[in-house]
């Protein structure tokens, strides 16, 4: 029998900053997210789907979410398990706040060393920063090769595997041995709906905090019953971790200034759709030479 | 020492175009510090290419020419850029946001251990004052761009780690000839020193690269559509107004998340940044990951219903009405008076 194997997806609950309405963001620059919807940050979930299919090619393969965030990032952990995950880890300390990418990529860095994956997905960047750092660093700081921009998974061996990669004008097809850190492009294919018996059997799910929070609830009592319903928590002193690495004081780069972006308006000629003013128009930018 | 270094993307025999608008600038911003300018090329067959690097102002070029670095892969560039970098302590370097820098960049920032910004649209040198410590810096790269999907403009410092690393995207700065020719001193890399066998795991199989079919930055004449299209069959109205204006078709990621058109198309901060003479912006409301990729067009047209949309500001002809009532009136008043 082939390898199990353990697939680890790095995935981040982000602000939904592609419907960002006006009280968003503040005259001076901040960003209210409270008035953002929070969301599973969309590249995840294609990594997510690369992830379950490769679970399905390999029998007792295990597929877990790693995300660092607040408590209620917990939310995406159980979403990730109805859409097919086993489980997942939260990293949540006040200690990781204010992280640019390198600390990010540090603390992500040593959950897996504990973690011991076989082979590591995430998104390739993540809706509320595009920087798409988070996946090469985590590869540098362990060592490991990366593929990124990651569509589909070709082949898979016990120690190495195929994928194609998506480039801009183009694709590629490379082989890397494994443990690896995979990178996913929009391009791979749409992550699978949430599955109904999967939700029923992983809603009461919680992380150590949730359960002390709703303390004598039924999901509480259900979830420390249950093992498979227990969402792993850990803070900074459970990762073994270098804390000065850790969070705003970790971080390299500092936000100097944010501002809000205004629009400088010019001295616009407003038209109507009338035939009048479309003919004027066209004859204007003929006569101007800015047309033909 | 502390000099600025610009990472050179070479492929197919080519420098990409980034990589010389990166030079322009780091000319610009070496002039300002006093300091030199050096390139750094990793790839094979790399013949002459300190000639064209010194038009644009490289005092020194750094070059790794070897059969392994080309096609690209992570690992190799990431520790040949790394070890040069400890070894010469550059101040600033600059990467372009292409899928090879946004790639390798961030490996070596961590191999480093110091900051990286993505997607910078202005870099300054300007000084700071830490507010806890009362410390101060001078010459410092502000490294400026959109953050937070495009809705803010942020300034990124990065006060106490060297070198300060930033990527930006192809088309943002301009590239300019240096006024005086730099000289284009050649050295090799000791690149045998920086790379072990683990480098080298990643195996390319095979690689399928197109040629560029879309062109949109050599375009004069750009229509853009956007989700106001409505559909797919309603995107077809911009093919057809740049089909009779001689344009190029351009689209708002919203209209190619919503599948109107490929996403070669993009402009905006995730696509293409374009400055052609016209740009038509059809049904698209202005957002600023749309806007920062074309508000240097010489002409913008919108075309939005809503009087209120955002892209109307930054409009020289701002059109309140439907896409598809104006367009076609557009092309039928194009084709009357022309001859």
């Amino acid at each position: 029998m082939k390898k199990a194997l353990k697939i680890v997806v790095l995935a981040k609950q982000v602000p939904d900053t592609r419907n960002v309405g006006k009280d968003a963001i503040t005259p001076e620059g901040t960003v209210n997210r409270a008035a953002l919807p929070a969301i599973f940050n969309p590249e995840d979930l294609n990594a997510l789907e690369l992830a379950l299919r490769l679970k399905e090619q390999r029998e007792g393969s295990k597929v877990y979410i790693l995300s660092m965030g607040p408590q209620r990032a917990a939310d995406i952990i159980r979403e990730a398990m109805f859409r097919g995950a086993d489980g997942g880890y939260l990293l949540s300390d006040r200690k990781f706040a204010g992280s640019d990418t390198l600390a990010t990529s540090y603390a992500l860095s040593c959950a897996l060393r504990k973690i011991e994956a076989d082979i590591i997905f995430a998104g390739r960047q993540a809706i509320d920063g595009d920087t798409a750092q988070v996946g090469p660093q985590v590869a540098q700081t362990l060592g490991l090769p990366q593929v990124t921009y990651a569509e589909e998974i070709l082949h898979v061996e016990d120690s190495s595997i195929v994928v194609r990669r998506r480039l801009e004008r183009g694709v590629e097809v490379v082989e890397t041995p494994l443990p690896a850190v995979l990178t996913v492009n929009y391009s791979a294919p749409a992550v699978r709906p949430q599955n109904a018996r999967l939700i029923m059997k992983y809603k009461h799910s919680m992380t150590s905090s949730e359960m002390r929070a709703n303390e004598h609830s039924l999901s509480a009592n259900l979830a420390s019953a249950r093992d498979y319903l227990q969402i792993v928590e850990w803070s900074a002193s459970d990762i073994e971790c270098d804390e000065t690495q850790l969070g705003l004081a970790g971080s390299p780069t500092k936000v100097k200034d944010v501002q809000a972006v205004v629009f400088q308006s010019k001295e616009s000629k407003r038209l109507t759709s009338s035939d009048e003013d479309v003919k004027e128009l066209m004859v204007e930018l003929m006569a101007s030479h800015t047309l033909g | 020492m502390n000099n600025i270094f610009v990472y050179i993307e070479f492929s197919e025999g080519k420098i990409a175009e980034v990589s010389l608008e990166l030079l322009t600038k780091g000319r610009e911003l070496a002039d300002k510090l006093g300091v030199k300018l050096e390139a750094v090329v990793i790839g094979s067959a790399l013949d002459g290419v300190e000639k064209e690097l010194a038009q644009y102002g490289a005092d020194v070029v750094w070059v790794a020419d070897d059969e392994i670095f080309s096609p690209f892969r992570s690992q190799p560039h990431a520790s040949v850029m790394s070890g040069l970098i400890k070894a010469e302590q550059p101040q600033i370097v600059l990467f372009g946001a292409t899928s090879v820098g946004r790639d390798f960049a961030p490996r070596v920032s961590a191999a480093l251990r110091t900051g990286l910004t993505a997607d910078c649209t202005q870099l300054e040198i300007g000084s700071h004052v830490d507010e806890e410590s009362g410390k101060e810096y001078d010459n410092i790269l502000y490294q400026i761009g959109p953050a937070f999907g495009g809705n803010v403009i942020a300034t990124i410092i990065t006060p106490d780690h060297r070198p300060q690393m930033a990527t930006v995207r192809e088309g943002v700065m301009r590239k300019q000839v240096a006024q005086s020719p730099a000289k284009g001193e050649r050295r090799e890399i000791a690149w045998r020193e920086c790379i072990s066998d683990a480098d080298l795991a990643v195996k390319i199989i095979s690689r399928e690269i197109e040629e560029r079919k879309i062109n949109l930055k050599g375009a004069n004449v750009i229509v853009a559509g956007g989700y106001g299209m409505g559909s797919k069959e309603g995107f077809k109205l911009c093919y057809d107004l740049a089909e009779v204006l001689g344009g190029e078709v351009g689209a708002s990621r919203a209209a190619i998340d919503a599948g109107f058109c490929e996403h070669e198309r993009m402009i905006g901060q995730t696509g293409v940044t374009v400055r052609p003479k016209l740009y038509v912006a059809c049904g698209i409301s202005g957002h600023v990951q749309h806007t920062a990729g074309m508000d240097e067009s010489a002409k913008i047209i919108s075309i939005n219903s809503d009087p209120n949309a955002p892209i109307h500001k930054i409009a020289d002809y701002a059109i309140v009405g439907d896409v598809g009532e104006v367009i076609p009136k557009m092309i039928k008043y194009y084709k009357q008076n022309s001859k």
